[in-house]
């Protein structure tokens, strides 16, 4: 059938083939090229702008400062409602918060004269102290948000007059009683850093009013119904006046979660009547997009002699930049999406605080929090295995959590409020390990082997979860209509972000149907069009989506059931997706479609499904890989990366192996070579791809990954999420490769080969 | 400046900035599957093939290109088709914005090379970015595609 089948995309041909499929590809020949005058500090006061100059040339339509927008503070950050993320921008604002915020907005007909017109804007600013180094930031005498009436939608720990954009606690159990009772305690500090999401595309918006005035806002975005809502509230205009499309988009990985040019261009347009269109150069894309959360982690683990851990307690500083998109969530999952992982404890702590600096705000980043607790956890579990001098596998295989059992973070930790009571249904992680192991042929290879060459090989391994959507938030729907030629449409709110979601929904509703997937014409992402839904994020839309999708299928074969006891006037009928049948007498869906539009009986049969999930299933993964090191310089390789995911049933396994494969190497990225480097006055060091090195296919070794036979009993079709699982693993199995290769314990992110030289050479830790 | 552009074999006559860069012209005119992905010539996303040779559009004047010929994907529609059945057969052209320009850099490889190892294609390739598909499926299914094509 359709479902665990390696159907190509619905529409990879077309993309390879060129056909015009973004934003920009439908942007109307006339439209207004917007472009964003920046900050040059990272942070100050504009004390005066002057735009007479810039509006005096007359391919100029529009030129936008605080002065001139509403003025509405709000979330960018591309959230449900309510916001679980602080109220803290402004359309544009008279504080600038880093290098790169936004200043003026300019509208022309010209490029070159919208360029002209920037240069001419004469802005004075009251330069005022930055905060770059994060671990400053909280209860520092500068305030980054102090003038502003910041708030948040519910209690989230937000408190600008300390630098706070949120923050939590939580304790179950008492932990430090139990680290007492323990026979080893074990601490440490871990970095990670802010990390560039470097989509292929740049983020990009075309606005223009439609035949019926209605503003059509097309836009790269992970979430279409979030920026119609978040867009039309804060210019004043009723939704039902704001349409928004979205077209293909070339990847985003949570980076276009968010609104980023959307108000400024969908402002030109509202102002001038005009069609309007920005595309954020790369720069702007480092600069004045997103990054991911920097973050330092306290970790400490509580163990016995043989290995049982007895208690964990986490504790977190997240760095979220100017802005507090995502901050409490992100820290929610570095705690509620790796802890669990070990839930035989008899305590567990975790607490956290998220603080602005006036550098790039953190967002949204596949792994979302997890990749950075993941990095900690799984690296405190191989110091705990060589303190108690055991193999990490035996202490990981001993405590990890199994099927039939449950973690009390489920329940307390959700992401804004409080979470889902989950019992764990499907988990293969002993599985996973097993195959990692026997793959990369680990009992040859642990710890590690010289090569005749004097390199070192080491392997390492980690292990990981994720979520599969926001349990009690998120909302997908589906509606199918049956075509008068016995195929179907399917519409639906999801988000396709070149994931293949549009694909395997379409999978989904074959199934269901017992038709051939070509017969299911999928429409997705058109908040006039389709049904709602919450967007691509947070690992969602298989989940979540699907079940709508499932749920739409099953209704559709029900509506012609009953529409063919009706039309036949028995109730003895069946349909087998070829033909419907009705006591003696059949006739193909062709047929009876055909009938039912033009000649007998005419109706339109259409059934719709939505979907809020009552639980998050994770996906699990094991990761292991060998990495080797050149003594002489440092030098680290990842020769081979395996991994074993656990995700269910695995819908399409082609583009399932693809969503792995992509996010071991950004993990692989992040752990070796990826870092937003900010100086001391706040630029951003490397803001372009000749600076900002992400893996090219130079970098890559092989990559051998596997599906467990896994079935999710809450899942459409027994599947779970599989988009962000694959990033999470190689911080950590890179981390202890290198120690068991060298015996150097990196715990910083990115691992760079002249700090471990220096280690080695010196036989200093880094932290 | 007024220049005659030789589009995948239809000649254009354009005016065009002095400054202008090909990838924004050929846009203009109709050709989208040139795509913008950075301004350093660092990912591959505009590649396109002037006069045989493989270049970034978004670093060649147009003047540059008055009366040279110019192939996009949209001209060599079979011959990308081709290699593109072997790229969605392993699902790996994800969001394929820079599949287009991947598909360039190939075809002018095999132009110079029809026989390429993988090792070859690696380096050919190696600035062509791409950041959804971890690059060993591209590997794979280009390994594919030389197999059939070279038995």
């Amino acid at each position: 059938m359709s479902v665990n089948k390696s159907i190509p995309k619905v529409d990879g041909m077309g993309l390879v083939l060129g056909k015009p499929a973004y934003t920009d590809d439908f942007a109307p020949r006339d439209a207004l090229i917007v472009k964003v005058l920046r900050s040059p500090h990272a942070h100050a006061e504009i004390t005066s702008i002057d735009t007479s100059k810039a509006l005096m040339i007359p391919e100029i339509k529009c030129v936008l400062t605080h002065l001139n927008v509403p003025d509405v503070i709000f979330s960018r950050a591309g959230q449900g409602y309510p916001e679980p993320s602080p109220y803290d921008a402004k359309i544009l604002d008279k504080t600038v918060r880093y290098m790169g915020d936004a200043v003026a907005v300019v509208a022309g007909t010209s490029e070159h004269m919208v360029d002209l017109a920037m240069s001419q804007i004469k802005v004075k600013y009251e330069v005022k102290d930055a905060i770059i180094d994060f671990e400053t930031a909280l209860d520092h005498e500068t305030l980054i948000h102090a003038n502003e009436n910041t708030f948040s939608m519910f209690p989230i720990g937000h408190d600008a007059k300390r630098n706070l954009a949120a923050s939590y606690e939580m304790m179950i159990g008492d932990v430090p009683k139990t680290l007492e009772s323990c026979d080893v305690v074990h601490r440490a500090t871990y970095y990670t850093q802010a990390q560039s999401h470097a989509m292929a595309e740049p983020h990009n918006v075309t606005a223009y009013y439609d035949v019926q005035d209605r503003l059509t806002i097309m836009s790269s975005t992970q979430t279409p119904f979030h920026v119609r809502r978040i867009i039309a509230r804060n210019l004043g205009v009723d939704l039902s006046k704001v349409r928004v499309i979205k077209p293909r988009i070339g990847g985003g990985f949570g980076g276009k979660q968010a609104i980023h040019g959307e108000f400024y261009v969908a402002l030109v347009t509202k102002i001038t009547g005009k069609p309007a269109k920005m595309i954020y150069t790369r720069k702007e894309v480092f600069e004045s997009t997103y990054t991911r959360h920097a973050m330092r982690i306290d970790l400490t683990v509580g163990a016995m002699k043989d290995g049982t851990i007895k208690a964990l307690d986490m504790e977190v500083l997240s760095n979220t930049g100017a802005y507090g998109e995502h901050a409490l969530t992100v820290l929610m999952v570095t705690g509620a999406k790796n802890l669990p992982l070990y839930n035989h404890v008899e305590s567990v702590g975790f607490k956290g605080n998220v603080v602005y600096t006036n550098t790039t705000p953190a967002g949204a980043f596949r792994g979302y929090g997890a990749i950075q607790g993941n990095f900690a956890l799984e690296s405190i579990i191989d110091e705990l295995a060589a303190k108690l001098e055991m193999d990490p596998v035996e202490i990981r295989t001993m405590n990890m959590i199994k099927e039939g059992e449950t973690s009390e973070i489920f329940e307390v930790m959700g992401e804004g409020k409080e979470g889902m009571a989950m019992m764990i249904e499907s988990c293969k992680l002993d599985q996973c390990i097993e195959n990692v192991m026997k793959s990369i042929q680990w009992k040859e290879k642990y710890p590690m082997r010289v090569m005749p060459d004097g390199k070192i090989r080491g392997v390492g391994m980690a292990l990981a979860m994720q979520g599969s959507g926001i349990p009690g938030i998120d909302m997908a729907s589906a509606i199918i209509k049956l075509n008068d030629d016995g195929f179907f449409s399917l519409v639906v709110g999801a988000t396709d972000i070149g994931t293949g979601s549009d694909t395997i929904l379409a999978q989904m509703a074959a199934e269901t149907l017992n038709v051939p997937v070509d017969q299911i014409i999928v429409y997705s992402s058109d908040t006039d069009l389709t049904p709602f839904d919450t967007g691509a994020y947070a690992s969602s839309t298989t989940y979540v989506s699907g079940h709508s999708v499932r749920i739409a299928a099953e209704n559709m074969v029900e509506v012609i059931l009953d529409k063919a006891r009706r039309f036949f006037g028995t109730e003895d009928v069946s349909y087998d997706g070829k033909t419907v049948r009705a006591g003696s007498q059949e006739m193909t869906l062709k047929a009876f479609s055909t009938v039912l539009y033009y000649s007998e009986q005419q109706e339109q049969l259409v059934s719709s499904g939505s979907f809020v999930g009552e639980k998050a299933p994770p996906p699990y993964m094991a990761g292991a890989c060998e990495v080797e090191i050149d003594p002489r310089t440092g030098r680290i390789e990842v020769l081979e990366y395996h991994a074993s995911v656990d995700c269910g049933t695995v819908v399409n396994p082609n583009l399932a192996r693809i969503q792995v494969e992509g996010a071991l190497l950004q993990g692989i990225g992040m752990t070796l070579y990826e870092e937003a480097i900010y100086r001391n006055n706040g630029r951003l060091y490397n803001n372009s791809f000749l600076t900002y090195k992400v893996p090219t296919r130079m970098d890559v070794g092989p990559m051998h990954i596997n599906f467990v036979d896994s079935f999710e009993p809450s899942g459409p079709f027994g599947a779970k999420s599989v988009g962000e699982i694959g990033i999470d693993t190689p911080p950590a199995a890179i981390a202890n490769a290198v120690y068991n290769a060298t015996g150097m314990r990196i715990r910083k992110l990115p691992i760079r080969s002249e700090d471990l030289w220096e280690m080695m050479n010196k036989k200093q830790t880094l932290i | 400046m007024e220049v005659t552009l030789i589009i995948n074999g239809d000649h254009f006559g354009f005016s065009a900035e002095p400054d202008e860069v090909l990838l924004d012209t050929l846009r203009k005119l109709g050709f989208k599957s040139v795509k913008r992905g950075c301004d350093t010539t660092s990912c591959g996303m505009c590649h396109i093939i002037v006069d045989g040779q493989l270049v970034p559009s978004c670093s060649y004047l147009t003047v540059r290109a008055n009366r040279k010929k110019i192939v996009t994907v949209e001209g060599v529609q079979e011959k990308v088709r081709a290699i593109a059945e072997f790229m969605t057969a392993e699902g790996v052209e994800q969001c394929g914005y820079c599949s287009p320009g991947h598909m360039m850099s190939l075809i002018a490889l095999f132009e110079e090379n029809p026989k390429p190892t993988i090792d070859e294609v690696k380096h050919y390739l190696a600035g062509n970015m791409c950041r959804c598909s971890g690059f060993e499926g591209q590997h794979r299914a280009i390994a594919a595609y030389l197999e059939v094509e070279q038995s």
